[in-house]
């Protein structure tokens, strides 16, 4: 009773010194398996930290259908609708107008990222987001069969092409007849900018649209890269792979049909479930290097945007900092299995016995090159459209590599018009 | 006097029954649509629609120097509209042809008829994100079911990539669209055949009529008006086509339909304006198509009498 009647007498005082200050921040929480956990302990902490309250929103799964809805509650003017959300890699130029500066509020932070993230969240020299967790395209190989047939993981595209060429023909003549050299993400769509992009840039190509946003896709390298993937259809990758998103890919390899695939990370857990015929027998790559040596892996992710509206500024602050701090990033590892954006947790112990397999992609994370996404603001997704369309020509042979560059130059630069915008 | 008074007040307590109906038309479906043709004349975006300026018809056509815009000269849209005609066509054509099949097969009579009038049904029950889903895996060039029944009976292997190749992912739409649309044309025409009274059927065989004859002369025209109809439905829906598109071969140029290039505008790229501009052309099509229609059948009733 006493208890009782000690515990009603603090909560009616803290309600008292509440109400002068007091705030309810709303904030996005994931909706995957562990997001609860995992925003309890967010909440617990702020709660504890601060005098206000937290609450959680959910936002659909699938980027497109998020991005549409953000659009509308922002359209709406609704500060109330949400304070802290996640965008994904190619929103934070975008959004620009949407999302709070945290230039000042984040500038001593900068040293403990990876530097691509980092530089995708910075719009016109204004730090708009906070990497959340990172995302990035691999290689990954069959460990067994590059052992039976003595090879080792490749180094560059041309050791690729070859390995497949001869492990493939090899399989198929011991009888597993669709069997497959390489796999990707051919079809349509965001995926396949992502995989033009590792291509070219590998290449020495560029990335499209250079930092300042003047269009550099015109040139013989990023043609070759093309006409080198435009080679492997139907050869060493089936034409299927020209309708492939993540999971028909995933579905092929997984199934013991192919010898490297190129996927996000998340493929790598799923590879070593308890059902998978590949348990032990995947290993994990930096994408191959081009042929002056440099290898690019797609940056991918989410990060941690501050509504622009929001009526308590300083509360969302201390909101994003307990949640980018490297205890968080740990929670949010443990509960939701999202990779770390701050690079010293890819040497703490506890981390690592968590997820054994981050050491994998340290180097990965380290190189990942961002989609000109950032420099081209809200016309970006034209610029990935006219992108995605021209690859999409030149590997189901109706343009070749020189044709597609220049073709794709005029594009951009009509999409571009005066400049970004 | 008296006569028209009671036809006056007839007609006006007509008006009233009808008044809260045509103003829920007004507004679930004027509005939108009013709002829609207002759009397309501004320059507004997605994320901030109440910041806007007029642009008059530079959404539709603007010369511009050598350089002019507008959704009537993107290439891209004269190819989503071909996309959608063809599309159209074929597919509708095809279930046509297959729904009067199945309609005449049920029209007959046998045992288990119930069952197979209900079984015929469920394509057309299936929503149409999870049957494009569901062919989307159908057609998959490893594991698909119609790459290995096409192996098994033609003992052909050719792991054909359906939804990939541009010549091959329109048939795959088409397939996919037959499949789950057919029954709806089947049952409208079923519908119509057994309104057909069984004795003109009688004295035709009597008459020595042969079953093309008796086809051509009594079912055809008898279930006409039931056809146009059905047929006016199918086309108004094959020509707003988007879904099944999107979810089967997504964004790929050689299948845009003309819904798609209005969503990629308004959604993929905030511009409402164009997109607005692209849906009032989408609208003025399948209107355009219902009205010739309704004028067609006008003209057959108008001969007959």
């Amino acid at each position: 009773m006493k208890k009782l009647t000690l515990s009603l007498i603090t909560l009616a005082l803290a309600g008292v010194s509440n109400a002068a200050l007091a705030d309810t921040l709303r904030m996005e929480c994931p909706i995957s398996p562990g997001g609860k956990e995992y925003c309890n302990y967010v909440k617990d902490r702020f709660e504890k930290q601060t005098s206000n309250k937290l609450e959680f929103i959910e936002f659909p799964a699938a980027s497109d259908e998020k991005l549409a809805l953000l659009q509308q509650l922002f359209a709406a003017k609704d500060e109330k609708a949400v304070d802290l959300f996640q965008s994904d890699t190619i929103w934070v130029g975008l959004l620009d107008k949407q999302t709070l500066d945290l230039t000042d509020a984040v500038a001593d932070m900068k040293g403990d990222f990876f530097p691509g993230p980092w530089a995708n969240d910075t719009v016109n020299g204004k730090v708009k987001a906070v990497p959340a967790y990172l995302d990035t395209g691999v290689l990954y190989y069959r460990k067994d069969l590059l052992e039976k047939y003595n090879e080792q993981p490749p180094k560059t595209w041309e050791d690729l092409t070859r390995i497949a060429t001869k492990i493939q023909e090899e399989e198929r003549k011991a009888g597993h007849k669709n069997f497959w050299g390489m796999i990707f993400q051919g079809k349509s769509y965001e995926g396949l900018t992502c995989n033009a992009l590792e291509w070219i840039d590998s290449y020495g190509g560029g990335t499209f649209i250079d930092e300042k946003g003047n269009v550099t896709i015109n040139n013989p390298k990023a043609a070759a890269a093309l006409d080198m993937v435009a080679g492997w259809i139907g050869k060493i990758a089936p034409k299927g792979a020209l309708g492939y998103k993540e999971e028909e890919s995933r579905s092929v390899f997984q199934n013991g049909d192919a010898l490297f695939m190129r996927n996000w990370p998340y493929a790598y857990l799923l590879s070593q479930g308890a059902d998978s015929p590949l348990k032990g027998k995947v290993g994990v790559a930096p994408l191959p290097a081009g042929p002056d040596g440099k290898s690019a892996n797609a940056l991918g992710g989410w990060q941690w945007s501050i509504n622009a509206n929001t009526k308590n500024k300083d509360a969302a602050i201390a909101l994003l900092k307990i949640l980018t701090d490297a205890d968080s990033q740990k929670m949010q590892l443990k509960y939701l299995g999202f990779a770390p954006t701050r690079s010293a947790l890819y040497e703490d112990k506890a981390v690592l016995e968590t997820a054994p397999h981050l050491t994998l992609f340290k180097e990965i994370f380290a190189n990942a090159v961002p989609r000109p996404a950032t420099a081209t603001k809200s016309q970006y997704p034209r610029v990935s459209n006219a992108i995605f369309n021209v690859t999409f020509k030149v590997l189901n042979g109706g343009s070749d590599g020189k044709t597609a560059v220049a073709d794709l130059e005029k594009r951009l630069e009509r999409v571009k018009g005066k400049d970004w915008h | 006097m008296a006569h028209s008074g009671y036809q006056q007040r007839r007609r006006r307590i007509a008006w009233i029954l009808v008044a809260p109906a045509l103003l829920l038309l007004a507004l679930a479906a004027g509005w939108p649509l009013v709002r829609t043709f207002f759009f397309s004349f501004t320059n507004a975006m997605l994320d901030n629609p109440s910041e806007y300026q007029m642009v008059g018809l530079a959404n539709y056509y603007a010369a511009n120097g050598g350089d002019s815009r507008g959704v009537l000269v993107d290439p891209l849209w004269w190819q989503a509209v071909g996309n959608t005609l063809w599309f159209t066509v074929v597919s509708v054509g095809l279930e046509l042809l297959f729904g009067m099949l199945l309609a005449l097969l049920m029209n007959q009579k046998f045992r288990g008829q119930g069952l197979v009038r209900t079984a015929i049904l469920v394509p057309w029950a299936i929503p149409t994100i999870v049957s494009a889903k569901m062919w989307g895996w159908m057609f998959h060039d490893q594991y698909g079911v119609v790459n290995d029944l096409l192996a098994k009976i033609f003992g052909y292997q050719a792991h054909l990539a359906w939804i990939a190749e541009p010549s091959l992912s329109m048939w795959a739409v088409v397939i996919a669209d037959v499949w789950k649309t057919t029954p709806f044309m089947a049952l409208m025409l079923l519908a119509a055949l057994q309104l057909i009274p069984t004795d003109l059927y009688e004295a035709a065989r009597v008459d020595g009529a042969s079953a093309w004859q008796r086809f051509k002369r009594i079912t055809l025209p008898l279930i006409m008006p039931a056809m146009i109809v059905a047929l006016i439905f199918r086309i108004m829906d094959a020509m707003r086509i988007f879904d099944l598109i999107f979810v089967l071969t997504s964004n790929s140029e050689a299948t845009m339909s003309v819904s798609g290039y209005a969503r990629e505008q308004i959604i993929s790229y905030q511009d409402m304006g164009v997109g607005s501009a692209a849906s009032v052309l989408v609208f003025m099509m399948v209107a355009g198509i219902a009205a010739c229609f309704i004028r067609v059948s006008r003209l057959n009733e108008k001969e007959k009498r």
